[in-house]
């Protein structure tokens, strides 16, 4: 993987903005519980007041509750508000918004910031909740007497109705630090947010008094919390979105740069590298494994970069919730690791298994398929309905494993996901019971343990993932680091002009790479313009070695090869190929027209060149029968015409080239004899000043060529006409003899 | 596969490959069955044998998805408690009551469990019976491939009917295995949640059905969009993928006709849509999920302002509230799936429909109602008037009428394509004759059940198939009950006994696939043991051998000699000396039998056996080229590789190899045998002379000097034999 990293190296800005982005993302992600937290519980639970600092509030009202705070306070929270009555210049205003205005003076909160009302909450929280108690207790006259026992004054000794805050703003100083100690440490075992909640209901009763819409603050509170969390919630979205845009560029592009740069090496590799990765392997490197890379790549942004942020995220926000409480989030990550890890190191090997079974059932099938005038005619079909059976029943079996344990895995995961929150709901509320932690938090908790969790499952996922795509990132790495081994020269010669096509072969030897042996072995040879030369031999002689050398498939391992005196390796490889009208031994035609597959060859020309070609190698009759001609359709590989035919189209498209050399690899082969012969015929008038290279198996296709070259294990062993051959040529006379009639020898 | 299935359109990934990109379902619409209905039906039908665990599968489903339903509601109560409890606790009048909410939580823990229980047993079913139907309909499909017509198969690739037991199959246990409980989980959820969100307040509830219309909404436009790309994006990947192998695999064709540039440009514009599409669809099928988390925080908005205001209103309280809001959160993803259910339908009734239809194909014509046996069989086979055509409308057979007698032997011949096989066909009955009729003794060869038809006939083919399994296992292929023994001496006729014995593991060594541990040739050798073991009455021999190399061919020739002695035989022959021999010759041409008789009779004829027997001697055109080799002879249009010939220089070298043996007898054979087929061959009478004493060998060398008047060796023979007889008289 970290070979190919470099097809990273563009889109690096655009990586750096996902990462920036997922961090928005976990950001919102993280802050929505928080928002759906405050709909519920200031929303709806609390009537949309959300804390102990009122808007207005009662003059009368906020001397009860001055009298419960320390002058320090007392000065800070007058200082937050206006005393406002009928005299006021902004009476007007006010007295709609607060009607009990028209009858008593009302404090109202100055425009403060969220700071100032963090610092009054906790100080009017307290002094609201002491109100209310008193309150409270006073409308019981029987703890009403007992509380005011405690404030050293007898309850029956005052006049009824009597107000109690009067009496107590009048009592010394001394006895009131006193009561209010006595009151603290009551508090000190209350945390924050249950004072504030408690105080809300105070103020809630205070709005009231005031004659305010309180059901209007509520929706207020709940519409405007509500508008922010779709906001976050947009955000989250959008980053997303924005994440998934960017991943979806960076990996298609990224999979683009890769398989632009594969297929431009592969194509200048030469035959040799062919060898060493074999075609088919080239071919699912430069697509699937490119795929593969593509996929990861789209994984990585969005998962695996995601994946630590907002598990980082998480545990930060837990940990800030409650820090006594995280080896209940570590005990789930592990016991959900193990499971994962337990579950894919039975299964994984089973899936390995699997894959077998499948090909031994493909293979069996494909077996019946193709022997089934067999199997019928020995009467077999029960013997592989029982061989199929077996393979099925195998195949059937692992995979009832596999997906039974899958089956297992999903409700155990399920199992330690809920557990996990009864588990926090248990621990947690010991923990509230202990002041240690608030409800609230517990919940919070409980949401960034989930996410914790989550992103656990999705690394444990990619270790599973990664590994897979970089056996692909390896494999595509290895042919990008290949190095054709035939280059161009640095300073390029060029041919001699005009150009005759003599070809000299001087001492040339020829090994595979890591071969132990020489194919060829000190081959020296010319062959003139004008002439044919031909070469004979059994299988493995190493004849088309030999002509694959001079487009330069194949270098030379020594000696060398001159075309008019120029050695081939000094002149570009373009310019060399020019002079050469090369035909394969299998007929290799690309998609497209009869016609586009001819101009392969000379992209210009004419339809006259066409169809002059094609007449030569005797393929204008199945041409022309076709009612399209040369438009006729040629499918993939040209499997929608017979091999005679690709043959001959492969010798047309190298006749349409016109080149002053032509080299024929056994291209012969799959024509009846009567073509060949023709086409021998009309192919040695047209080929005049050419030099002509023919390998062949055949005698009587070279029976008269100007020169035969007799190859036995990578060795000339004759040179010469077919009749000085037979006379000298041992090799040439067996085979000779082996396929022409007494009467042809001669 | 064949080649037709190999394009990159059509290529389908291994069973469980769903195409590198995008997942199954959701984002692919796939082909759609012809007739959705029905075939849906019958997959219920083959479901019905399943019926009780369906139903326990459903219920447990259904017990599973309620139980996670309910446990929000629960849990929220002990939420509830702990609150309370705390509210109390700080006004002194009470503590957490944590035995409340221990219950609460044990009974949350049983409830997961039992959860997670009935999902795990409804799983362990529901894998068993969706592969027990995978099961069973790989074996049907492998046990219909044996009695289908040959005839379908000339209209389907192997590839079509792989597809079909692996992808297709595959596809429909996907679905049984995991959609059906989808469709089940998914719909009781969203029913299960709209009745706990009814119960608690139906115009919250109709806010939150509100996102429902909406997220379809968004997921079919995802989806539409989506789709195209993707649609796209497999083209350009075809076309990508399709343009590297072809160049790939053209790469030699390319590079001469210095084709790189062309190459590159075209790939490049490939390459350039792929990327286009390929990150289109990427981006769209990665947009579902913000925007349907969205949709729902949207629900959830709603229902929470509507909650709020009902809550002054005191129709609800706050604990409701928060149940509903957990409800709204968990009504998405079923919505997301069921919306996709459709896709998964369709996909798998296509794919059932495939199953099905193959399934439902026309089997050959049922066996005779009352089969004839034949306590002995003399091998008499008679075709009388007989009319074929594969098509109606192309008759191959027109009117022929033939006998061969127990023991003869009937030469095929003509060029390849003309028919040749189908004569086989019409006799072990793969297709049935038109009109007329083929009898053997004496009986329409359609009143024998197959099996019994078959038996009298053994074949060996020249595309000799052999299956994976051991050297043993393919020759008792022929005979069941051979013993090892039996097996043995079969490949001893058959001439192969020796080269098993080199093989690593000999007769247990496994064939593979491609049997490259086996030439083309030893696995010829290894169908002849088959059909020796199979000893039937009537032989059916394909004599051509394709690159072989000459020691095995010779091999080969004598086995199959050795096999055709006391037997019917129909002979697809290549050789002359098969040709000559034979008692009756059937010429065919162009699918049709042209003429019939003996050798000598179409010769007489001057016809087109005659045409092609002489045009051996006739010039071919003035062009000095020569003459026809011998292959042409045999009139066959498809021209034999070097190596098939049957060449007199073959002979000649076993003779040699004999004589260097010392088989003095062998190698006289061989050289007879040479100067029978060949009768101009100096080199067989040059053995033959050196064999002999040299009183007999001046006739042989005398007659290789006929052949050769320059022969220097039949003159050095002939001096030395001279001497000789000087010497010794």
């Amino acid at each position: 993987m970290l070979r190919l990293s470099k097809y990273l190296k563009p889109y690096i800005l655009l990586i750096l903005i996902t990462i920036v982005l997922l961090f928005v993302q976990a950001y919102a992600n993280l802050a929505l519980p928080d928002y759906m937290a405050n709909i519920v519980n200031v929303g709806i639970q609390q009537g949309g007041v959300g804390n102990a600092v009122p808007m207005a509030i009662r003059q009368s009202e906020m001397d009860k509750l001055v009298i419960f705070m320390n002058p320090d306070d007392k000065a800070q929270v007058l200082d937050a508000y206006n005393l406002v009555d009928k005299n006021s210049s902004d009476y007007a205003e006010y007295v709609t918004q607060y009607p009990v205005l028209a009858n008593q003076p009302v404090y109202v909160l100055k425009s403060i910031d969220k700071a100032e009302i963090d610092r009054l909450n906790p100080i009017m929280g307290k002094a609201f909740l002491i109100v209310s108690n008193i309150q409270q207790t006073m409308a019981d006259p029987a703890k009403a007497a007992a509380m005011a026992q405690s404030f050293g004054f007898d309850l029956s000794k005052l006049p009824p109705g009597t107000n109690i805050f009067s009496l107590l703003v009048k009592l010394p100083p001394a006895q009131l630090d006193k009561m209010m100690a006595s009151i603290n440490q009551k508090f000190s075992a209350m945390d924050a947010s249950l004072i504030n909640q408690s105080a809300v209901v105070a103020v809630k009763a205070e709005y009231q008094a005031l004659g305010m819409d309180t059901g209007k603050i509520q929706t207020n509170y709940i519409t405007h919390t509500g508008i922010l969390m779709l906001l976050v919630s947009l955000l989250a979205g959008a980053s997303t979105v924005t994440v998934g845009f960017l991943a979806a560029r960076t990996a298609a592009g990224s999979a683009r740069d890769v398989r632009k740069d594969l297929f431009e090496r592969v194509e200048n590799f030469a035959n040799a590298e062919f060898d060493k990765f074999s075609t088919a392997s080239l071919i699912t490197r430069s697509t699937n494994d490119v795929t593969q890379i593509q996929m990861v790549v789209i994984m990585l942004m969005r998962i695996v970069f995601y994946a630590p942020i907002i598990g980082v995220g998480g545990i930060i926000m837990a940990l800030g919730k409650s820090t006594s409480m995280w080896w209940v989030i570590a005990l789930a990550v592990l016991v959900l690791i193990g499971l994962v890890l337990v579950v894919f190191s039975v299964s994984l090997p089973k899936f390995r298994i699997m894959q077998s079974l499948i090909d031994r059932l493909n293979l069996v099938t494909r077996e019946n398929l193709s022997g089934m005038m067999v199997i019928r005619a020995f009467n077999k079909q029960k013997f592989e309905e029982d061989r199929f059976d077996n393979a099925n029943v195998d195949l059937t079996s692992t995979s009832l494993f596999v997906s039974r344990v899958m089956v297992t895995m999903f409700p155990v995961m399920m199992l330690i996901m809920n557990g996990l929150s009864v588990l926090i709901i248990w621990v947690g509320a010991h923990q509230v019971a202990q002041s240690a932690m608030q409800v609230g938090d517990m919940i919070a908790f409980m949401q960034y343990a989930m996410q914790i969790v989550m992103a656990f499952l999705m690394l444990s996922m990619m270790f599973i993932i990664i590994p897979r795509a970089s056996v692909s990132g390896g494999r595509i790495a290895d042919v990008l680091e290949t190095k054709p081994t035939i280059k161009d020269p640095q300073t390029p010669l060029q041919f001699k002009e005009p150009f005759a096509g003599k070809i000299e072969f001087r001492n040339v030897s020829f090994r595979y790479p890591n071969a132990l042996e020489d194919v060829l072995c000190n081959i020296t040879f010319t062959a003139y313009p004008g002439q044919t030369t031909a070469f004979l031999g059994s299988t493995g002689s190493g004849k088309s070695t030999i002509i694959n050398l001079i487009p330069r498939f194949y270098e030379v391992s020594a000696g060398s090869i001159l075309l008019d005196g120029t050695d081939i390796r000094q002149v570009r490889q373009r310019d060399l190929r020019d002079k050469i009208g090369y035909i394969p031994q299998k007929g290799m035609l690309f998609s497209g027209t009869i016609g586009s597959n001819l101009r392969y060859a000379d992209e210009n020309a004419s339809n006259h060149s066409l169809v002059e070609a094609a007449d030569i190698a005797q393929a204008s009759e199945f041409i022309f029968e076709k009612p399209e001609g040369f438009e006729a359709e040629i499918s993939q590989g040209g499997s929608n015409v017979s091999g005679g035919q690709k043959q001959r189209l492969s010798i047309a498209r190298a006749l349409v080239k016109k080149p002053p050399i032509y080299i024929f690899d056994d291209s012969f082969s799959a024509l009846d004899f009567k073509t060949d012969s023709a086409l021998r015929k009309a192919l040695k008038e047209k080929t005049g000043s050419s030099t002509v290279l023919i390998v062949t198996q055949r005698v009587s296709t070279i029976k008269n060529a100007d020169q035969i070259i007799v190859l036995e294990e990578g060795k000339v062993v004759g040179k010469g006409r077919h009749e000085e051959l037979m006379e000298d040529c041992n090799t040439y006379r067996e085979i000779a003899l082996s396929q022409l009639s007494l009467e042809e020898l001669a | 596969m064949n080649p037709r299935a190999r394009t990159p359109q059509t290529r389908r990934g291994p069973m469980g490959g769903h195409g590198p990109m995008g997942p199954r379902g959701i984002m692919m619409k796939g082909e759609k069955a012809r007739n959705f209905k029905g075939t849906m039906l019958k997959l219920v039908g083959y479901l019905s044998a399943y019926k009780l665990s369906i139903i326990v599968v459903m219920v447990f489903a259904v017990a599973s998805t309620i139980f996670s339903i309910v446990g929000p509601k629960i849990l929220g109560k002990a939420t509830t408690k702990l609150f309370e409890g705390v509210l109390s606790q700080i006004a002194g009048t009470g503590t957490i009551d944590f035995g409340y909410i221990g219950n609460i939580i044990l009974t949350m823990v049983a409830l997961y469990l039992l959860s997670s229980l009935f999902s795990f047993i409804q799983g362990w079913i529901m894998s068993g019976v969706s592969m027990d139907i995978t099961y069973h309909f790989r074996r049907d499909i492998s046990e219909k491939i044996n009695y289908m017509p040959l005839k379908y198969f000339d209209g389907t690739s192997q590839g079509e009917v792989l597809s079909r037991i692996t992808n297709d199959v595959d596809t429909v246990n996907q679905t049984l295995n995991q959609s059906l409980t989808q469709i089940i989980t998914s719909t009781t959820t969203v029913i299960g949640v709209a009745v706990m969100m009814f119960s608690i307040n139906w115009m919250m509830t109709m806010v939150a059905m509100g996102i429902v219309p909406l997220s379809m909404v968004i997921i079919g436009l995802v989806i539409n969009k989506s789709q195209k790309y993707f649609k796209q994006q497999q083209d350009y990947l075809g076309h990508v993928n399709g343009h590297v192998e072809e160049m790939y695999g053209g790469h030699v064709v390319m590079k001469a006709f210095n084709g790189e540039e062309k190459s590159l440009e075209q790939f490049n514009v490939y390459n350039d849509t792929l990327y286009d599409s390929a990150w289109k669809s990427q981006f769209l099928s990665g947009l579902m999920m913000p925007v349907m988390t969205f949709v729902g925080n949207l629900g959830y908005v709603g229902v929470s302002i509507l909650g709020g205001w009902l809550a002054i209103q005191n129709a609800i309280t706050v604990g409701d509230i928060q149940a509903f809001i957990q409800y709204v959160r968990s009504f998405t993803q079923p919505i997301t799936q069921l919306a996709n259910i459709s896709n998964v339908l369709q996909q798998t009734a296509a794919a059932a429909e495939r199953v099905f239809e193959f399934l439902d194909e026309a089997e050959e014509v049922h066996e005779t109602a009352n089969p004839v046996h034949l306590p002995a069989l003399k091998g008499q086979v008679e075709f009388q008037h007989v009319r074929f055509g594969y098509n109606p409308d192309k008759v191959v057979i027109k009117d022929f009428s033939a006998t061969a007698l127990p023991g003869q032997k009937v030469a095929i011949v003509g060029p390849t394509g003309a028919g040749k096989t189908t004569m086989v066909k019409l006799l072990m009955r793969f297709y049935d004759v038109s009109s007329g009729a083929i009898l053997v003794d004496g009986h329409d060869i359609r009143q024998f059940t197959r099996q019994d038809l078959r038996k009298m006939f053994a074949m060996v083919l020249q595309d000799t198939w052999l299956f994976n399994g051991t050297v043993m296992e393919n020759i008792r292929y022929g005979r069941d009950n051979a013993n090892d023994q039996q097996v043995i001496n079969a490949a001893k006729v058959a001439r192969v006994d020796h080269f098993v014995r080199t093989l690593p593991e000999g007769y247990n060594m496994v064939l593979n696939e491609e049997a490259s541990n086996v030439s083309q040739g030893q696995m010829q050798l290894l169908t002849i043991a088959r059909a020796v073991l199979a000893d039937p009455r009537i032989l059916i021999l394909d004599e051509a051998t394709s690159s072989v190399d000459t020691r095995t061919e010779v091999l080969i020739q004598k086995a199959m000699d050795e096999l055709m002695k006391n037997r019917t035989n129909f002979i697809i022959a290549h050789r002359l000396s098969t040709i000559r021999n034979a008692d009756l010759i059937l010429v065919m041409r162009d699918g049709d039998i042209v003429e019939q008789g003996t050798h000598v009779d179409l010769l007489a004829r001057n016809g087109f056996y005659a045409e092609i027997y002489n045009s051996q001697f006739a010039k071919l055109d003035g062009n000095g080229d020569g003459h026809l080799p011998q292959e042409e002879v045999l009139g066959l249009a498809r021209v034999p590789s070097q190596a098939e010939l049957v060449s007199p220089r073959q002979y000649i070298q076993l003779a040699y190899q004999a004589l260097e043996k010392g088989e003095k007898a062998e190698a006289r054979q061989i050289a007879q045998e040479t100067i029978r087929l060949f009768p101009n061959y100096e080199a067989a009478y040059l053995i033959l002379a050196a064999l002999a004493t040299p009183h007999e060998s001046v006739s042989y060398l005398v007659k290789a000097l006929q052949i050769n008047p320059s022969s220097k060796r039949a003159r050095e023979g002939l001096t030395w034999a001279v001497e000789k007889m000087r010497d010794s008289s």
